[in-house]
């Protein structure tokens, strides 16, 4: 079932979808938010997909058509405790240098290589830190060169004597803590380096931006169960550039765009700020349940929004050439009838595809543009 | 996940687990004083105070296996007997039936709403007994005192973990598929109609604000679904409108409770990896059911008055025949007291269980259901 602005003539940027062949699960969706992480290996004609089942999280490659190629399951690291732990998140982390799997449980944090083969890192959360860590993201943090002694040199900085990165993932905490690692370019030398303090309650989701320059553009939002936004500028340090108040919904899911910052929240409403003044810009109904993923295609501008409503929703978003204003259009909406959506991430940079998961569902929906 | 979830859990599949065995005391046409009196005594030792007191204490969800063992234990608080598969078809319906309210409600809050419409509904059980009242009374206060201020956040995660705790199950009750609320495939229907839930707007508005926050510009989308306002906000009060219709009786006398078993889905390996792994109850889990049905106070029976057993099928044929044909993945599994291996903690157990087997009470020539202990090592 679609639903379609059938008033308005069709815009070139207004597509219809189709389902594609689903991939299947070997175990069901577990009903968390943003419950999908897709890697896009364009180069080797592959995506990745992992979905958090319960007590494990499922990894698997499939080629362009949907034919599953692969698959690893991945458990929590057991502990003391009444049943095995459950993992909270699983997300591909995209670094310039390298690409890392991360695994979050209530016991703390698993870091893995891009197929889940081997662990490389482990950061145990204290016992007081109870129950779940959500997302991280990826984030390069400029530095300046003499601060980084000792630095791997086979990067492509080599030969510019300008600035050299160390990158940085960001993991929020049941607490409301963000803790900062340095993310070695190989090997398994990560480092908490910084706690970040902005959030009372737990932290839902973190996104992020390359910095786009040295004034005071924002890098980094997180969210948290109370709907509140921190907006964070990276540096030799983060420095919080402000603050925008929730409104005692909890706001499952970020996107960061070109300054744009798109929160959804557990009402099922999208809000556009702008990311350096936390002003609102722009408000929709867009679910009549809560929000449970938001993704970006970056080239495009596209938004997607999935909800408990059954209903995905795909959205562009732009800057008004007079004002400068946030503004945006509604593109497309898809029905999963009877499925309680609980991920969604668009599978290339542009947004002419998309993939779904449901909760209690053992298999990976996908829709590509006709 | 949330240390609050399982005093909601609880009462919700008790709940439903009343409705049930009252539609069939009354279908299998049980004298009105026993069918009373085996109601009262669940529902008076299901609010037990001290039962109540281990209940709400902040806790992880134990395995579905510890869980079933406590409503197995609640079922036969009385002269009223059932056979293993009258139980399993009971433990069923209960489970999907609150899986399917879990997933309905609107606002993760509302399930606390969904849990006072089954306190509501018990209480008209025992309208002639005020001490019971009061206990029930008493456990609503201390659902407010517990739920009455958490946050939104709170309500969301909680509702995560029920979701957790239900996950792949997908067994077909008749009166679910015959109502069109679950699909031939097992899965619940999630409607796109009805109204938002309370302070959610109707999709469909887009606003854009300039930097003074003035609105500047106001476009519609079509959203696809069909939905209206919320007309009101059910009541959190002890006493009050509701709204919610989800967690109120839906049986009678006449909608009879069938369950489809032939729910051979893939979807049911991970349960099966659940059940076959050779994990002897954790020893936290033990010491929860040691301490919770410890509190739970079985009225001895005073006088000869004669048990009887509960058929949750229509004929003794068919609960035979049901026992037979159950799949093996859905067998329900209980806890087995000779597999324990701290011998202290086996004996506590034992006791505790033994503490209220009725043992004036004639072997029925089923002997299956009778003998709880019997029952439980019976694996």
């Amino acid at each position: 079932m679609v639903a379609a602005d059938s008033e308005r003539p069709k815009d070139p940027a207004v597509r219809m979808f189709r389902r594609e062949r689903s991939v299947p699960l070997r175990g069901s969706a577990a009903a968390l938010c943003n419950n999908l992480s897709v890697l896009q290996l364009p180069a080797r004609n592959l995506m990745h997909f992992a979905v958090v089942h319960g007590p494990s999280a499922q990894l698997l490659s499939a080629a362009p058509e949907g034919v599953p190629l692969a698959q690893r399951q991945l458990h929590a690291k057991e502990g003391a405790g009444v049943s095995p732990p459950l993992i909270t998140q699983v997300h591909w982390c995209v670094l310039p240098f390298r690409v890392l799997l991360v695994l979050t449980s209530h016991r703390g944090i698993q870091m893995y290589e891009s197929d889940g083969s081997i662990m490389v890192y482990w950061h145990a959360l204290d016992s007081g830190d109870t129950s779940s860590v959500f997302l991280f993201h990826t984030q390069y943090r400029l530095c300046l060169l003499e601060e980084l002694l000792p630095v791997a040199t086979s990067s492509v900085w080599e030969g510019q004597e300008v600035i050299q990165g160390v990158l940085v993932l960001a993991a929020g905490t049941w607490t409301g803590r963000v803790l900062v690692f340095d993310i070695p370019a190989k090997g398994p030398n990560i480092v908490l380096s910084e706690e970040l303090a902005g959030h009372q309650t737990a932290v839902t989701d973190i996104a992020t931006e390359p910095a786009q320059g040295q004034d005071s553009v924002a890098d980094m939002v997180t969210a948290d169960d109370s709907g509140l936004l921190c907006v964070w500028r990276s540096g030799s340090e983060f420095t919080l550039l402000t603050r925008i108040p929730g409104f005692g919904i909890p706001c499952p899911s970020v996107q960061l765009w070109q300054g744009i910052i798109a929160a959804g929240y557990g009402n099922g409403q999208i809000r556009l700020y702008e990311a350096t003044t936390g002003t609102l810009h722009v408000q929709i109904n867009a679910h009549a349940r809560a929000i449970c993923a938001l993704d970006l295609a970056p080239e495009m501008g596209k938004l997607l929004s999935a909800s408990e409503d059954t209903f995905v929703h795909i959205w562009k978003l732009r800057r008004s050439p007079e004002s400068g204003y946030i503004e945006v259009e509604h593109c497309h909406g898809e029905c999963v009838s009877d499925i309680q959506v609980c991920g969604a991430r668009f599978c290339d940079p542009s947004g002419s595809s998309f993939a779904v998961t449901g909760y209690d569902l053992a298999e990976i929906l996908r829709y590509s543009s006709v | 996940m949330s240390v609050r979830t399982l005093p909601l859990l609880f009462l919700n599949l008790g709940g439903e687990m009343l409705y049930i065995l009252d539609q069939r005391l009354r279908a299998q046409n049980i004298p009105g004083d026993k069918a009373r009196k085996v109601l009262n005594d669940i529902i008076s030792t299901m609010f037990n105070r001290k039962f109540m007191e281990e209940l709400f204490k902040p806790q992880e969800l134990y395995s579905k296996k510890a869980l079933r063992t406590v409503y197995n234990r609640l079922a036969h608080a009385s002269i009223m007997r059932l056979n293993q598969a009258s139980m399993d078809k009971l433990y069923d319906l209960m489970t999907m039936a609150f899986k399917y309210q879990v997933l309905l409600c609107p606002r993760p809050k509302d399930v606390l709403l969904v849990t006072f419409n089954h306190l509501d509904a018990i209480k008209g059980f025992i309208q002639d007994s005020p001490t019971i009242l009061n206990q029930v009374d008493e456990t609503f206060r201390q659902l407010t005192d517990a739920y009455g201020s958490l946050s939104a956040g709170e309500f969301q995660l909680i509702r995560q973990t029920l979701l957790i705790f239900f996950q792949d199950l997908h067994i077909r009750v008749s009166i679910f598929l015959k109502d069109r609320v679950q699909n031939s495939n097992g899965r619940f229907v999630l409607p796109v109609s009805g109204p938002v839930p309370w302070g959610t707007e109707v999709p469909g508005l887009i606003r854009m604000f300039n930097n003074k926050g003035e609105e500047v510009k106001k476009t519609e989308f079509k959203h696809g679904g069909n939905y209206v306002s919320a007309p009101k906000e059910g009541s959190f009060e002890l006493y009050g409108d509701r709204v919610l219709k989800l967690g109120t009786n839906m049986y009678s006398v006449n909608r009879t409770v069938e369950t489809h078993m032939s729910a051979a889905s893939k979807n049911l390996t991970s349960q099966t990896q659940e059940n076959i792994t050779p994990n002897p109850l954790a020893k936290e889990e033990l010491n929860f059911l040691a301490r919770l049905m410890g509190g739970m106070e079985i009225k001895k029976p005073s006088g000869p008055e004669p048990g009887f057993r509960l058929n949750l099928f229509t004929t003794d044929e068919e609960e035979e025949h049901a026992a037979q044909s159950r799949p093996e993945e859905l067998t329900y599994d209980i806890i087995n007291i000779q597999a324990i291996q701290d011998q202290q903690q086996k004996e506590e157990l034992a006791r505790i269980m033994g503490e209220f087997e009725i043992k004036e009470q004639p072997r029925q020539s089923s002997s299956k259901g009778d003998d709880l202990l019997a029952m439980m090592d019976e694996l």
